[in-house]
């Protein structure tokens, strides 16, 4: 690794402190005078017509100041997902609607003095329903026959995507590289199997919360917990019907993101409160609406087919997926794009067929979750990888080896399919999954409990050892851009105004960082200032891991423009030429004379003494690849055969995630992902009733990890070089969440001899498949 | 309703309808370090210290506060000057969105009080009634011992 004295250094996050001490930093931390409080109404249905509302009792109520319904609102037809614009998912959510397709939808809002006025309000609004058949299953509803969930005639696409709503198809997607079926038949084993994932929520602490008001210059302005401030200011533009420059989006301190705050869940109706009463309005989900009424990562249908030479070479792949949209179709196409572009390029195999649907359901709405399509589409190929190794006579680490991608190669599907369409053609210049594997099964110690737990076990805790590898590729390349702009202050430090959004992950100390580095000061120097649509320059927001990469990569270009004209004013100052000069511990010295000039100095002169300016810069960076990430992946597990229960007590993960920044914020994404992936494989699950509602919507029946579930995570980060990226560094964020749901299975399957290709693990799901197994 | 209790050291009165929960009332009155992650017991982020024992102030009625003190993250210590618990969760980069912290402090302190040199169990147990999404956990878990030492090294 190349020699910084900022970066790779594991710096405290710059907010760690203020939010440890309890400073009041989140968008609901504040009180506004004459702040009104809004409610909403949901739909006990998971299909209904609304033949009429009435809401005029309601809007009687003393100390109620609107309620809002499809009657007196515009029908903007528009998708809640905070992607790039034109967005690749359908146009197929209004505000409010005559029709609603989940039980959670949204029917009506309110904005009163107080919430148990604004709650008393949603009592007395009127509905009347016409109940229409539901279809809660992706596999059914695009049966011939299913009932029709988006019959209205205006919904469409901005961008040519296949589609069909008429079948429930929110869209279909294929590709095929190389020549499959050359490639099956070269195959001398082959497996398959049909999969299924389950749904899952973000489960930030903080839900969603947003506080919306106009401002004396008759602007909107909306405090919102969001990854995607820009977005979410072009979105409420749409659907208000206001210019976006009346609209003014800043993001404070978020309480996690994971995904789910890559949508515009509530920003809008608390918006046309604001904007309808001309009152600050306060509009927070309860826990209970969270589950109920935002986003899930999608559970899908997957049908995986891998083929191998009996030397362990991989011939084919397939892959069909049938993704669950839920009632809208906000990222249902580029997450199910992702179980192919950011998924299979792990695998050094040319021949790939992968077919794809999105089916609507009256299920609440999928959207973005951490992993965006590769949690899902690793979990059929990684078992099926995990079978060919057992069938071939293979230790799963040398054969995953073998068929794992390497610095220098490529992938056919690099040029074939992006995220959101046509991808680009790249060369792997950063690759240190081999050392991953090797570094990880070292700690993890693989052979010795491979052999030891592959003896007969007796006993009713069974154990065994899984391992996996996943890549994921960083931003959504031609498309994602960020911009950074900064100045320079009288005492020699900078203002750093960036849009990227830091979700708690720590992006702000990263970028900081970065800046920092290239222009040699601490890191003190450096005040961030990030996210609100007036001050700082555009930056498409965090998702796709791309803050560290993308992000980043505009924050280096910003620095060093001011590098160039901070040498400048030293060289008129020093009397020298501009060869001469470097940076140097905040000041400037010429490598010849040795004479120097400090960064104070310099700000002063540039702003009082001569040829006066302010040194400042704004720069962007749009991303021209996706450069992987890859992570292996090591579980120990322990199986109760009596009772079912599979506990984690070990769980090692390597990184290749370039340059870590900030190894120390780097481990923590990747502990916090993994944990999560376990809390996934294993505790979490939507109950749902036969109408389609969510039994379970509390933490006290949708269990989470907590500490004494969480297991020992040995966190290793082996670093390669990425050239594209600042200073080496990839992203971290994603990766890591993919790998325990297909590793605990494959732990699960040496512990007790049983496949689980249906997540979650629960205990009733071992006990059946331990039944089934004992039976046959 | 109005009583009078103590908050981080300073008498306080409070003004609430007497069905409301101390979460509420507390955030009402500025105290926006407890934080509100489910209003029904089960995410532990709204934790205070009452008499020096951790509550989930959304499962207390305000009106039980009467005559107790409270302490909150902000009690413990200020920017300015971190109490060596705060100070630990941001060195060993236990804190990442934060919105779990002053809850997790607040456990971690009532646990030092009581065990100056805890365990890995002992840790877990005291803190399994906050839910962080973020961490993993295993960094607060570090962060818990760190300041373990610190505060044992300043005791000698
Ligand atoms: S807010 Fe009190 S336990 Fe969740
Ligand atoms: S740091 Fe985000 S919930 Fe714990």
């Amino acid at each position: 690794m190349k020699d910084f004295k900022v970066v790779g250094k594991p710096v405290r996050k710059i907010d760690a402190i203020p939010l440890a001490t309890g400073q009041p930093l989140f968008t609901d931390d504040v009180d506004m005078p004459g702040m009104l409080h809004a409610r909403i109404l949901w739909s006990p249905y998971a299909h209904a017509r609304i033949k009429d509302i009435d809401i005029s009792e309601a809007e009687r109520l003393p100390g109620v100041h609107a309620v809002l319904c499809y009657k007196n609102v515009p029908r903007v037809m528009h998708t809640t997902a905070g992607q790039a614009w034109p967005e690749p998912s359908p146009y197929d959510t209004a505000m409010f609607d005559r029709k609603v397709r989940y039980v959670g939808d949204r029917v009506a809002a309110v904005a009163a003095e107080t919430p148990e006025i604004a709650e008393r309000a949603l009592q007395l609004i009127r509905v009347e329903y016409e109940p229409l058949p539901a279809v809660l299953d992706p596999e059914e509803a695009i049966k011939e026959g299913a009932p029709v969930i988006h019959d209205e005639p205006d919904c469409k696409y901005v961008l040519p995507i296949r589609w069909d709503p008429k079948r429930n198809i929110a869209a279909h997607v294929e590709l095929e590289t190389g020549d499959f079926e050359r490639g099956l038949r070269e195959a001398e084993v082959v497996v398959e199997g049909k999969f299924r994932t389950h749904q899952e929520q973000h489960c930030c602490l903080e839900t969603h919360s947003c506080i919306a008001y106009v401002d004396p210059a008759g602007r909107l302005v909306i405090r919102t917990s969001t990854q995607v401030p820009f977005h979410v200011r072009r979105i409420v533009a749409q659907c208000l019907q206001i210019p976006e420059r009346m609209v003014r989006v800043v993001k404070p301190r978020i309480g996690g993101g994971f995904g789910g705050k890559q949508s515009m869940i509530i920003e809008d109706v608390c918006a046309m409160l604001a904007w309808r009463t001309k009152r600050p309005v306060r509009l927070v989900y309860t826990r209970r609406e969270e589950f109920m009424s935002a986003h899930v990562r999608h559970a899908m249908v997957l049908w995986g087919k891998i083929g191998a030479k009996r030397d362990g070479r991989l011939t084919a792949i397939e892959l069909r997926v049938l993704s669950n949209a839920g009632a809208y179709g906000a990222h249902g196409m580029t997450v199910v794009n992702n179980t192919c572009a950011k998924t299979l390029p792990l695998f050094r195999c040319e021949n790939i067929r992968w077919v794809a649907d999105v089916a609507y359901t009256n299920t609440v709405p999928g959207g973005a979750y951490r992993g965006y399509g590769v949690t899902q589409g690793i979990f059929p190929m990684a078992i099926l990888m995990d079978e060919l190794a057992e069938r071939l006579g293979m230790d799963p680490v040398d054969f995953w080896k073998l068929n794992t991608v390497r610095e220098g190669d490529t992938h056919p599907i690099f040029e074939k399919l992006g995220e959101v369409g046509k991808g680009v053609a790249m060369r792997i210049e950063s690759c240190s999954l081999p050392e991953c594997i090797d570094r990880a099964a070292e700690v993890f110690e693989w052979k010795k409990k491979r052999a030891e737990y592959s003896k007969p076990q007796s006993g009713p805790v069974r154990r065994g050892v899984g391992m996996v590898c996943v890549a994921q590729g960083a931003t959504v390349p031609l498309i994602d851009m960020a911009s950074a702009s900064a100045k320079m202050n009288d005492d020699g430090s900078f203002n750093l105004l960036i849009g990227a959004t830091d979700l708690g992950t720590g992006a702000d100390t990263v970028l900081s960082q970065i800046f920092a580095e290239t222009l040699d000061i601490p890191v003190e120097d450096v005040i961030v200032y990030a996210a609100d649509t007036d001050f700082t320059p555009f930056d498409k927001g965090a998702y796709a891991s791309s803050t560290t990469y993308c992000s980043g990569m505009a924050v280096l270009k910003t620095a060093e423009a001011i590098k160039r004209q901070i040498l400048k004013v030293a060289s008129e100052m020093l009397g020298e030429p501009e060869e001469n000069l470097r940076v140097r511990q905040k000041g400037v010295e010429s490598k010849q004379s040795g004479k120097r000039v400090e960064f104070h100095e310099i700000a002063k002169h540039s702003m009082y003494v001569r040829k006066q300016f302010q040194i400042a810069a704004t720069e962007s960076f749009a991303s021209p690849l996706p450069p992987q990430s890859y992570s292996a992946h090591f579980v120990e597990v322990e199986v109760d055969v009596e009772t079912g229960e599979v506990r984690v007590p070990l769980y090692v993960v390597a990184v290749d995630c370039g340059t870590a920044i900030n190894p120390k914020l780097a481990e923590g994404q990747a502990e916090g992902a993994v944990l999560n992936g376990i809390s996934h494989a294993l505790y979490e699950q939507y109950v749902w009733d036969e109408r389609g509602r969510m039994l379970n919507p509390s933490f006290g029946s949708y269990r989470i990890a907590t500490t004494l579930d969480a297991p020992e995570i040995k966190t290793i980060l082996v670093p390669s070089y990425e050239p594209s990226g600042p200073y080496g560094a990839k992203s971290i964020g994603e990766v890591c969440v993919n790998g325990p749901l297909p590793a605990i299975s494959n732990a699960i399957y040496h512990a007790v001899g049983i496949r689980l290709r249906e997540s979650p693990f629960t205990p009733d799901r071992v006990l059946r498949a331990l039944k089934g197994k004992s039976k046959s | 309703m109005e009583i009078c209790c103590k908050i981080n050291g300073e008498e306080r009165k409070l003004c609430f309808e007497p069905h409301e929960r101390l979460l509420h009332v507390l955030r009402r009155h500025g105290y926006y370090e407890v934080k509100d992650g489910c209003s029904e017991g089960h995410c532990g982020v709204c934790t205070v210290l009452v008499d020096g024992k951790p509550v989930k102030s959304c499962l207390m009625f305000a009106a039980q506060a009467e005559g107790k003190e409270i302490t909150t993250a902000r009690g413990l210590g200020s920017p300015e000057s971190p109490h060596p618990i705060q100070q630990a969760f941001a060195d060993e980069g236990a804190v990442q969105c934060g919105f779990c912290t002053p809850a997790m402090i607040l456990c971690a302190h009532h646990l030092l009080q009581r065990v100056p040199d805890p365990s890995d169990k002992e840790i877990r147990r005291a803190l399994d009634g906050v839910l962080c999404r973020c961490t993993g956990y295993q960094k607060i878990i570090k962060a818990v011992k760190t300041a373990a030492q610190r505060i044992g090294g300043e005791a000698k």
